[in-house]
């Protein structure tokens, strides 16, 4: 990439791009070898394995890896699912665990050294996780209200003036059909995208300035300085948007479950 | 190939999905829930279950440890009330023996005391009787005596009669 970069700025610094997003395949012509879907295969590779390490004694006395395992599980469990969604949650555990795992490794990836590159950067892969909890808390709720006093409860939201509903039902229709799986998917993949992008500048940046003359030698380490902070401030981005996907998703399901709108 | 077009595509607007991309992360996330919600998640809310039990079943013991030392307690405290109401009996026994024993040495002391005092009378009596009895003999003597000595002497006056009474008590106090 930083090559390629080179190569067609021909001499001058050419700053990064989306075009630096679009990834050739490994093998050939072959679109399923992309790095973006080997990275999102060995995720789940990883989170398997991990997570089947950790969990396979299930001992009262939990070794360091089973502890480790376990409160990733917990807080997901406890502090996502149970506080949100309430006395049903255990049915959605196993959704919102791998949802906050999948996310959270993918983002890693982004700043873990030889792969950095946050899978979550490319739009399908948000995409497929917001349809996935769309259908989810939309057929929660149908199935918990049926699908008419669904829609109803949507479309005319109880207690409020009738004229008001002109103005009310196209905003709530769109806020659970529209806004709601948008939102959720593109949230994350901007937050993805635009922390790779600042940290290529950075990085590239400083990588240019040192092929530079002098003067741009010396300010080159500033350069590396603050892609190496911004390195730790993408973790904590990447850290923060696993939770609020997985977050929204669980509220989404508690206001499906909720019998008041 | 149209996997192909799809991905130049998407090279000018990054909010345009892959095909490709979109059927992995479909398939991968798929993948993961599968496994996590077969082998992982059934694991770890097996190791809550028993933790929990674990510290339940600690607590219950506890639980237990303490009610039996309640139950302990309560029936040492029984026996130790019993024991001093025993021994509150038998000082009382003890009292009301030793005061029976007293009474009756009393009465005991009283009716020999009065037996004795009884038979002293008795003693006295029959002496007083006796005594009775020969004084009353030696009168009649005396009184015999005297009136044949009054007659014998021919009393005609009162001074010669008082003077013959005179003589005979003297007689009679040196007899004695």
């Amino acid at each position: 990439m930083r090559s390629f970069l080179l190569t067609g700025s021909g001499g001058g610094f050419v700053p990064p791009s989306t075009a630096d997003f679009n990834l050739p395949p490994i093998f050939g012509h072959n679109v399923y070898t992309t790095k973006p879907i080997a990275l999102v295969a060995l995720s789940v590779i990883l989170v398997s394995v991990f997570f089947i390490a950790a969990s396979r004694k299930a001992a009262v006395v939990p070794s360091k890896l089973q502890f480790a395992g376990e409160s990733i599980y917990a807080f997901v469990r406890n502090d996502l699912a149970r506080d949100v969604i309430g006395h049903e949650f255990m049915r959605f555990v196993p959704y919102l665990f791998t949802l906050f795992t999948f996310i959270l490794t993918n983002n890693i990836f982004g700043i873990v050294p030889l792969l950095q590159f946050p899978a979550m950067s490319h739009v399908s892969f948000p995409y497929v996780l917001a349809i996935f909890t769309f259908i989810i808390f939309h057929a929660v709720a149908i199935r918990k209200k049926g699908l008419l006093p669904y829609l109803k409860e949507i479309m005319f939201m109880p207690g409020v003036p009738k004229p008001v509903y002109i103005l009310l039902t196209p905003i709530e229709l769109a806020t659970f059909f529209i806004v709601r799986p948008l939102t959720l998917s593109l949230r994350l993949f901007a937050n993805m995208f635009a922390g790779h992008l600042l940290l290529l500048v950075f990085i590239l940046g400083g990588d240019h300035l040192l092929k530079g003359v002098i003067g741009l030698k010396l300010i080159s380490p500033f350069a590396f300085t603050f892609g190496i902070g911004l390195t730790f401030f993408e973790f904590m981005v990447q850290c923060l948007q696993a939770y609020i996907f997985t977050l929204l998703t669980a509220l989404y399901i508690a206001g499906a479950l909720a019998d008041e709108h | 190939m149209s996997f192909k077009s799809t991905a130049a595509e998407a090279a000018a607007n990054p909010l345009v999905p892959h095909t490709a991309e979109l059927i992995v992360g479909a398939i991968a996330f798929t993948l993961l829930f599968l496994v996590l919600r077969s082998k992982v998640v059934p694991m770890f809310e097996k190791a809550f279950a028993a933790r929990t039990e674990a510290i339940q079943g600690g607590i219950e013991k506890a639980e237990q440890a303490q009610r039996d030392a309640a139950v302990a307690l309560s029936q040492y405290t029984a026996q130790l009330a019993d024991a001093r109401g025993e021994a509150q009996k038998i000082r009382e026994e003890a009292r009301v023996q030793g005061a029976a024993i007293i009474d009756d040495l009393r009465s005991k002391a009283q009716e020999e005391a009065a037996r004795i005092t009884a038979s002293a009378h008795a003693s006295i009596e029959a002496e007083r009787q006796q005594a009775i009895t020969s004084l009353r003999n030696e009168v009649g003597t005396l009184a015999t005596e005297l009136a044949s000595k009054i007659v014998g002497e021919a009393l005609d006056d009162q001074v010669r009669q008082s003077r013959i009474v005179d003589r005979f008590l003297e007689d009679l106090e040196k007899s004695k």
